[in-house]
């Protein structure tokens, strides 16, 4: 199933994991899908209570066990369910993302969205959106660990 | 090894028609840890949640997957299915195919492989799972509400009349605040004694009140529930049980003193009430200006006093009780227009606050309800009214709307107009904001019935002129510049968060915004709670606002104190963060990031090459803690986690998801 190492992009199709906050963009997304819209599966989401748990280390183990995207997405600043959660994930994730880029990742790999439970349009868009992308990026070979097919 | 269950719903066609179920329930035989799989056409049914059951003792399950709908749907539905099974709630995930799978990906080729990615990844996550417990509190079934303005008393009359015992604690002498120094109320121009007087009476005589009056809170310990609050009951120098309030003490009081009832408008003696209708009807001793403090002579209160209430060596006295909820509505203060220099407040005797000019209304105020100039005794034929003194104001740093200005300066031109029919008012606005039943209205009753001008403008210079007062400012609808000789100025100042409510805030673990209004936890959804469980807000301290909406707000927050009040244990957040102490730096970080003082730093004691050493470590409080998880991500040395979003369980995750490839 090793096709994202094959230079040969023929048959290679993303893989982006999204981390949602359980309060908007999570319900945003169970929007998105309860109003039928349709985005790329190649998303797949992981809950978390608040995108203030959002630890770095997360998105880089994504990357290293072969995602092609990351998508942090949080409640709109101001809105945090726990009030100040999305302050912190934004500063720290804005610092992170140069942090990726200084260290010769590409940045675009990784986006942070404020999706509210109400935008479940917004959801689907932010998801097709990262995936046109992502496939216009090509595979994420820099970041990922070649060992990790080995354990599977 | 765990013994996991995965169970994949139909939900009819809508999982089942873009969803290969039998191609998922194969693949989650094959996920580690799985013992079990199956399939139902609804799960969330009665049947359905019973084939969970049984599957569970038969096969002898210890976590269990659900392939549903969302879990903000039915997590709690399986949750309790799982428990009556006999497994602990928590050792249940839900992998979300339906809205983030099958309804938003078109056929099986594209949902099925998904599917089955969100319920390796569930499963990853449940064999990670730690049975979890909600902590349980008991309730002190005893409510504290702090100020005793309208909020204050509507919320402590509500709260006693659902049987519940509340305390008030007011700062000064009486209760009353705010609404006790206002002539009438609009849009109705009801006198606003009449109806807050009966009001504070009411409380006053409630068997389940207890007003604790000219007293502070100095201390907040504890969590919603059992809050241990410190009062300091400043000495009165009154014996209030002696007391009758006949009034001869101050009567006879010899020294004098500015009234803060009155804003120092007027002089009140040493001894005092600050107001004929002050409830408790007893007066207290100011001793920074009583002649027996200060020289050790007089005591003539002490001689006149029939029932010798006067007690001089009466001290200062702390009460400590247990409260199991809190309703803080300390209110607002009046801008001090005074830095404002262009409108000349504090330099000349007419010009005035808005507050200031409602006490010339008053009957028992300082010209004894004759609207006149303070400086000449004479009444004013022209006032001009200035609006957003010190609000909307973003060059200062005010950019927030006062939002009663515009409603109580159509109320004093239209209580001029009746008090002096010849005076003609003159109101520099930038917006007249009327929202409000019966608010617009009355506004332009104001502009069209009682001659009332508006000037949609701002004034730039104040200067005296003879007799009068000359307002320099510009109609921006016309482009002219106006100069109107007033007899009088009335300044519209901002509504402002009290000096203290910094303070307050800390004291009681509350935090407030870059104004120093006290927060709400949800601006839409939780307008009263704050984000200390246990704590609610109620009034002006929250942010401008009038009577009515006060009065709505006061009843919301004494709801809430009731509801948890009615409980006598309370349930708390079974996903809480926890320290790992030994590793532990004491940098805490954590407890800096956490919105809700859920984090204490304790000394812990430890054996380090055969000798004790204190060190410094974070606390998390399961009580007060909602799971938000800023600080397992705030901690530097990796100590702290989230239960039930561990780190091991996010990464299991994402390993899981990334194992397609």
């Amino acid at each position: 199933m090793s096709t994202a190492l094959n230079n040969n992009a023929d048959g290679w199709d993303p893989l982006i994991v999204a981390f949602c906050c359980n309060w908007c963009s999570y319900a945003g997304g169970d929007l998105a899908g309860t109003s039928r819209m349709s985005y790329p599966a190649n998303v797949k989401v992981i809950r978390v209570p608040c995108s203030g748990r959002l630890n770095p280390m997360f998105v880089l183990r994504a990357f290293q066990r072969g995602a092609d995207g990351v998508l942090v997405a949080g409640c709109h600043p101001g809105d945090c369910h726990y009030s100040t959660g999305n302050y912190h994930s934004r500063r720290r994730l804005s610092s992170f993302k140069r942090l990726v880029e200084f260290a010769g990742f590409e940045p675009e790999r990784f986006e942070v969205r404020w999706i509210s439970s109400s935008e479940g349009d917004k959801f689907a868009e932010e998801m097709e959106a990262i995936t046109g992308k992502i496939k216009a990026l090509g595979p994420n070979r820099k970041m990922r660990d070649a060992r990790w097919q080995n354990v599977t | 090894m765990p013994r996991t269950g995965v169970f994949i719903c139909h939900c009819g066609t809508n999982i089942a028609g873009t969803v290969d179920i039998a191609r998922a329930i194969d693949a989650s035989r094959n996920f580690p840890g799985v013992v079990h799989a199956d399939e139902y056409r609804y799960l969330c049914s009665e049947m359905g949640q019973d084939l969970i059951k049984n599957a569970i003792n038969e096969n002898n399950l210890d976590r269990v997957v659900v392939g549903t709908c969302s879990p903000r749907m039915h997590e709690g539905t399986f949750r309790k299915a799982a428990a009556e099974a006999g497994l602990n709630p928590y050792m249940l995930e839900v992998a979300n195919i339906r809205e983030h799978c099958s309804w938003v990906h078109r056929d099986i080729e594209e949902g099925t492989p998904k599917a089955i990615a969100l319920l390796r990844a569930a499963a990853a996550k449940v064999a990670l799972n730690d049975p979890l417990d909600s902590p349980e509190l008991e309730v002190e079934k005893r409510a504290l509400v702090i100020g005793g303005g309208i909020a204050g008393i509507q919320a402590a009359i509500d709260i006693a009349e659902a049987g519940y015992v509340v305390d008030v604690v007011e700062r000064e002498p009486s209760i009353g605040g705010r609404m006790a120094q206002l002539e009438k109320t609009f849009p109705t121009l009801d006198c606003s004694a009449c109806i807050l007087t009966p009001k504070m009476v009411e409380a006053a005589q409630h068997p389940n009140i207890n007003l604790i009056t000219y007293s502070e809170v100095e201390e907040v310990k504890g969590f919603v529930g059992q809050f241990d609050v410190k009062i300091k009951m400043k000495a009165r120098s009154i014996d209030p049980v002696k007391c009758t309030g006949c009034g001869v003490c101050y009567e006879k009081c010899p020294a004098k003193a500015p009234s803060e009832f009155e804003m120092g408008m007027t002089k009140r003696k040493a001894i005092y009430v600050p107001f004929p209708q002050a409830v408790p009807n007893v007066p207290v001793i100011d001793r920074e200006n009583c002649l027996y403090f200060k020289k050790g002579r007089c005591q003539i209160c002490a001689k006149e006093c029939p029932p010798q209430a006067v007690d001089y060596e009466q001290q200062d006295q702390i009460i400590e009780r247990r409260y199991g909820a809190i309703i803080v509505a300390t209110g607002f203060d009046q801008l001090d227009p005074s830095s404002y220099g262009e409108y000349g407040y504090g330099q000349h005797p007419d010009i005035l606050t808005a507050l200031e000019f409602e006490r010339l209304f008053n009957a028992s105020g300082p010209t004894g309800g004759k609207v006149v100039r303070l400086s000449d005794g004479k009444p004013p034929k022209k006032v001009v009214f200035i609006q957003c003194i010190g609000s909307r104001d973003k060059a200062r740093g005010m950019n927030y709307c006062s939002k009663i200005c515009c409603m109580f300066t159509a109320k004093q031109a239209i209580l001029l107009k009746e008090k002096v029919p010849d005076a003609k008012s003159y109101v520099f606005y930038i917006d007249v904001r009327t929202a409000g039943k019966g608010y617009e209205e009355f506004q332009r009753r104001a502009a069209e019935e009682y001659d009332v001008a508006y000037l949609r403008g701002q004034v730039g210079k104040i200067f005296p002129e003879g007799d009068h007062l000359v307002v320099h400012g510009v109609d921006s609808l016309s482009g002219k510049v106006v100069d109107i000789k007033a007899d009088m100025v009335v300044l519209a100042a901002a509504s402002i968060a009290r000096a203290d409510a910094p303070e307050v805030g800390r004291i009681v673990g509350i935090n407030s915004d870059s104004y120093h209004f006290f927060n709400e936890a949800h601006p839409k959804l939780k307008p009263v709670e704050t984000h200390t469980a246990g704590v609610f807000i109620a009034g002006a301290c929250q942010a401008p606002k009038d009577i009515p909406d006060t009065v709505a707000q006061a009843g919301a927050a004494a709801v809430k104190a009731i509801g948890l009040l009615s409980k006598d244990v309370l349930k708390g957040e079974a996903c809480t963060a926890i320290v790992n102490q030994a590793e532990c730096s004491g940098c805490l970080y954590c407890e800096a990031v956490c919105p809700y003082n859920a984090i204490n730093h304790i000394e812990i004691e430890e054996r380090y090459h055969e000798e004790m050493h204190k060190r410094t470590v974070a606390e998390v409080n399961p009580s007060l803690c909602q799971g938000c998880g800023s600080c397992s991500v705030a901690c530097r040395s990796g100590s702290i986690n989230l239960k039930g979003f561990t780190n091991e369980q996010i990464l299991a995750e994402v390993d899981a998801i990334c194992l397609q490839r």
